[in-house]
């Protein structure tokens, strides 16, 4: 493995890949939010839908932002981080959706 | 020649520099997981505001009255603006000698940030000022405001940090722990952005779309 | 530049002391007698300190220290000490309610308020949580063959942020009141409308300040028990203190932060007018609870792993076999990691929800058990027909085994609401979480104490003693908490400072009685350590294996030198230590020393602990500039200290092999002993090998072991 004695003028062909990344990462970051506040802002979805739709467009653009931002994906030899977060997320879920369920029932049975 | 196999989340120095690659794991690693903790209590302040937001509006405004889609859109392209900016500065640190591109990459992300608190708190002062929206108006504002705050507080956090580095990159120079401290601070901001997403789609677009 | 700028709503009559004065009453009197101590014990200290001339070893050996011994034995003492505070006051709260029969008694409700407030605030953020901490903190690197943990600097500042925390509370017991709201805080009581005063502002700070500490320590260890494990030790070769110990460690980094959530948003609401959990205005009171036991549930689970560790550990130390079901202790131990999330309303099954919400997670309670019976029987079957020394661990687990049991059936009564709506907030579910804390995790602790103290300390704990103390403690927790369980189910409420149903008496009595053992077999823990610093030469244990140990801590000299192993040990299995032994293979020399890297003492821990605890006081009393202060002093250190780059010293490889040879040339020419001298005077830490355990020796054919 060459350690690399980069110039400073001239960035050698390896961070191109990784610059690409960053561009890839932000042009479908900026996609998706414009499509999310479009949607909004042009008033096509409200109500139960508006959440469906929403959540799933943060939900692809988080996975963006981990994917060309953060570098996690499948690969073995990190596999610990990605074992990390799919364990939060489900405690993430747990709490969100546990505290929403219980509140939201709590406050039906008070009306 | 091999693919460089990364050890931890974000930028990898396996390349560049073989010292830092081998302590960063465990270190990365420490800071992932202190993240995951952070992300709780997000989850706990997002869970809260989920019920507040509908239960708790009481005799106070209702989020569509309050929140102002144009500027929660400025907000959301400044700090993903600044994430991309962030990874440039750390594509500097791998493999460019010179500090003066990371210095001028940390720098831009900086002011992105702090642009970005600006107008939350611009939008904190119009709500005041024009709806009577105060945190103590409200179970939904309270709510509202912590959440956000909580955020802000984080990227102002974020940017302080950002200085002190800056500071010891121009007098201790990029050394190993220098490094180490930049990666962690680009996931730490990356992580805001993550957030931020969450922020501006279940509170400002859902908000108003509710 | 007025009074209240200076010292915000602190005044003279803020002081404990001047209560007593101004309206005295015996409930005065206990109060002031209470600060009395504080005072007079803070006293007492700084005199010690200053005769023996002990103020710079103190500063320069303990606390800059961040080595994990040294931070794993501070947990410990400040578990102790709060310990004999939260036991005491328990004991108040006995006798009060033994006088309290048709009169007021001789508390005032507001006082004992206060007290089962601190009671269980105590016990649980300042006794239990540092004592596991401690606990983990000393033997988990020594298990993985680790030299420190990943992060020591970051472990002594919580440490001092433990320590800020308990300091707050005792600083209670002097200046102020404390909250009357229970250890679980519940507004809109706690809230400032009916609580106006500085009482739960004391709680708030000094359970926040606890738990960033533990979350911290979550982390630390999470890193390093899946970063610095020694070569060839896979996961499933760490001993099962070790998987306890992770598993605690995620639960730590996962449940803390609702807490925080839940206590900032009541301090908000308390300092500056939100309304999160207020009674009108869009407040939702119930929320509280549900954060409050989105982190309390998982909470029980961190205390009570770690002592589930500590058992699997003492009993196949002392049945002298491989312990039973490796492998389903650890998935059990991570099942009981995972269901502890989803669990937490069963704390609130009155609270208001629907009958389906509560048969879920009644259910989802239920299957907790599971896992944890599957754990019982890996116990039990490693006992079956093994070599069983009657040591005093060995009766703290045997007692744990039949009392817990029943606890844990009491659990499963409690799952299912329909019950649990007879007997929520019943002297019942009192007795109940009693049953599952002192037998389960006080008494895991005090077991660990005895397995373990040879190691740290180098001399044995006076075996007589300790079991006069489990003699004690053991017939005082059954006769302390099991008449509860029948006053709870008769109906008798929690927290109640006074009584007039004449069917109670007796069993009150009996619970005051089982107080008293209670207090006094802690008493002969302490003349136990007493005994044996003064026998200290005839229970030393230098060559630091006095119970035939199976894993890689009792390999090291006791007390272990500051970098625990002179060269990182390579493993090949299970029960490391063991299987060396009886291939021959212990005590060798290795074949080369190399310098050796050590993080340096500093002084950021102890300056962070000063500044949070001023900090938090400040908030408590409203004093902005100290707070303001505080903060920023708190937050210079962290950066000053990034600064710093000479932040670790080497130690030379000569020094390392000298001391390791000369330890390893006094065991080999010590002959061992056999278990029957274990408790005896000849016992230098070097074990004989025993029936089982020659090699070449044919293995009887009556042993059980477990395949996996």
């Amino acid at each position: 493995m060459n350690l690399k004695t980069a110039s400073n003028s001239v960035p050698p062909a390896e961070p191109r890949n990784e610059q690409r990344n960053y561009c890839i990462g932000l042009c479908l970051a900026l996609v998706l939010t414009v499509i999310a506040f479009g949607l909004v802002w042009l008033k096509m979805v409200s109500g139960t839908q508006a959440l469906a739709v929403l959540g799933v467009l943060a939900l692809v653009q988080v996975v963006v932002h981990l994917r060309f931002f953060l570098h996690i994906d499948l690969g073995k030899s990190h596999r610990d981080d990605l074992m990390l977060i799919l364990f939060t997320s489900l405690i993430l879920l747990l709490i969100v959706l546990g505290t929403i369920w219980i509140l939201w029932d709590q406050h039906a049975r008070m009306m | 020649m091999n693919a460089p196999q990364p050890l931890h989340p974000g930028v990898n120095l396996d390349v560049t520099d073989r010292k830092s690659h081998e302590k960063a794991s465990e270190v990365i690693f420490g800071f992932w997981i202190f993240l995951m903790s952070d992300l709780v209590l997000f989850a706990a302040l997002f869970a809260t505001y989920a019920a507040m937001s509908t239960q708790g509006i009481a005799q106070g405004p209702a989020p569509s009255e309050v929140f102002d889609l144009g500027s929660a859109f400025i907000e959301t392209l400044l700090l993903l603006l600044s994430s991309f900016t962030f990874g440039f500065a750390i594509l500097a640190m791998k493999y460019s000698t010179s500090r003066l591109r990371l210095l001028a990459w940390l720098g831009v992300t900086a002011v992105l940030g702090a642009a970005f608190v600006a107008f939350e708190l611009h939008d904190y002062y119009v709500m005041i000022v024009n709806n009577d929206a105060w945190p103590q108006t409200s179970g939904f504002l309270s709510a509202y405001y912590l959440l956000t705050g909580t955020h802000a507080v984080h990227v102002s956090a974020g940017i302080l940090w950002m200085i002190v580095l800056a500071v010891q990159v121009m007098t201790l120079g990029t050394n190993p722990l220098v490094k180490l401290r930049l990666l962690r601070l680009a996931l730490f901001w990356h992580m805001l952005d993550i957030v931020w997403v969450g922020i501006f789609t279940f509170v400002y677009l859902f908000g108003v779309a509710a | 530049m007025s009074w209240e700028t200076i010292f915000g709503q602190l005044g003279w009559d803020s002081l404990v002391f001047t209560g007593a004065i101004k309206h005295p009453s015996a409930s005065e009197f206990v109060a002031f007698g209470a600060g009395s101590i504080v005072v007079l014990g803070a006293v007492a200290v700084v005199v010690l300190l200053t005769a023996m001339r002990w103020w710079g070893p103190l500063w320069r050996d303990w606390l800059t220290s961040v080595d994990h011994k040294k931070i794993g034995i501070m947990y410990i003492v400040i578990a102790l000490v709060m310990f004999l505070r939260a036991l005491i006051e328990a004991g108040v709260m006995r006798s009060q309610q033994l006088a309290a029969y048709d009169s007021a008694g001789y508390l005032s409700a507001d006082h004992f308020g206060q007290l089962f407030t601190t009671h269980g605030t105590i016990m649980i953020f300042f006794v239990a949580m540092p004592f596991i901490t401690g606990l983990m903190n000393y033997v988990m690197p020594l298990q993985i063959g680790a030299r420190d943990v990943s992060f020591p600097l970051l472990n002594a500042i919580s440490l001092m942020l433990t320590a800020a925390g308990a300091g707050l509370i005792m600083v209670s017991l002097v200046v102020g009141e404390f909250s009357t709201g229970g250890w679980s805080g519940y507004p809109p009581f706690t809230g400032i409308e009916f609580s106006p005063g500085e009482g739960v502002d004391y709680w708030i700070w000094s359970v926040t300040l606890a738990s960033i500490g533990s979350t911290l320590t979550g982390l630390n260890f999470a890193v390093t028990l899946y970063k610095k494990r020694c070569p060839g030790m896979d996961m499933f070769r760490m001993p099962l203190f070790c998987w306890t110990t992770l598993c605690t460690s995620i639960l730590m980094i996962f449940a803390m932060a609702p807490l925080t959530v839940a206590t900032i948003m009541l301090a908000l609401d308390r300092y500056l007018g939100f309304h999160f959990f207020t009674n009108g205005d869009g407040g939702n009171m119930m929320n509280f609870a549900n954060l409050f036991w989105l982190f309390g549930h998982p909470e029980v689970y961190i205390l009570l792993l770690p002592a589930l560790g500590v058992w699997s550990e003492v009993v196949s130390t002392f049945v002298g076999k491989r312990i039973y079901g490796y492998t389903s202790l650890v998935y059990a131990t991570m099942c009981i990691a995972v269901l502890s999330f989803g669990v937490w309303l069963h704390h609130f099954f009155t609270m208001g929800q629907s009958a389906n919400v509560n048969a879920i997670f009644g259910i989802a309670t239920m299957i907790i058990g599971i896992p944890t019976g599957v754990k019982v029987y890996d116990w039990i079957l490693t006992m079956y027909r093994g070599r069983i020394r009657i040591t005093t661990p060995m009766l703290f687990h045997i007692n744990f085994l039949l009392t817990f049991v029943l606890g844990g059936m009491t659990g499963i009564l409690l799952a299912n609401p329909t019950v649990d709506f007879q007997v929520h907030n019943s002297l019942f579910l009192i007795a109940h979480f009693h049953n599952m804390i002192i037998p389960g995790v006080l008494f895991g602790m005090f077991a660990a104490v005895q397995y373990w103290f040879p190691k740290a300390f180098g001399f044995r704990l006076h075996e007589g003693w300790g079991k006069a103390a489990f003699w004690s403690l053991a017939p005082g927790f059954l006769l302390a908490f099991f008449p509860l369980y029948w006053l709870g189910m008769n109906g008798a409420p929690r927290r109640t400072v006074m009584w007039s149903d004449p069917a109670f008496y007796p069993w009150l009595a009996l619970a005051m009685l089982g107080a008293v053992l209670l207090l006094v077999g802690t008493v002969f823990l302490l003349v136990q350590i007493g005994v044996s610093i003064r026998q200290r030469r005839q229970l030393a244990v230098p060559l630091g294996d006095p119970w035939d140990g199976r894993s890689l801590e009792w390999s090291i000299p006791s007390p272990p030198p500051a970098w625990n192993f002179a060269v990182v040990p390579q493993v090949g299995g299970r029960d490391a230590f063991t299987e060396a032994k009886k291939n021959g293979l212990a005590y060798r020399s290795p074949a080369a020393y190399s310098d050796i890297e050590m993080p340096c003492n500093s002084m950021v821990a102890p300056l962070i602990g000063i500044f949070t605890f001023t900090l938090a006081f400040a908030l408590v009393w409203h004093i902005w500039w100290l707070a303001v202060l505080s903060f920023i002093v708190v937050w210079g250190v962290v950066i000053a200290r990034s600064f710093v780059s000479q932040t670790h010293e080497i130690i030379p490889a000569s020094r390392v092999e000298a001391e390791n040879e000369a330890f390893l040339a006094a065991a080999r020419a010590t002959p061992g002993v056999t278990r029957d001298l274990e408790m005896s005077p000849e016992n230098r830490g070097k074990a004989a090998p025993d029936r089982l355990e020659q090699a070449g020796q044919k293995r009887p054919d009556d042993v059980l072991e477990s395949a996996i």
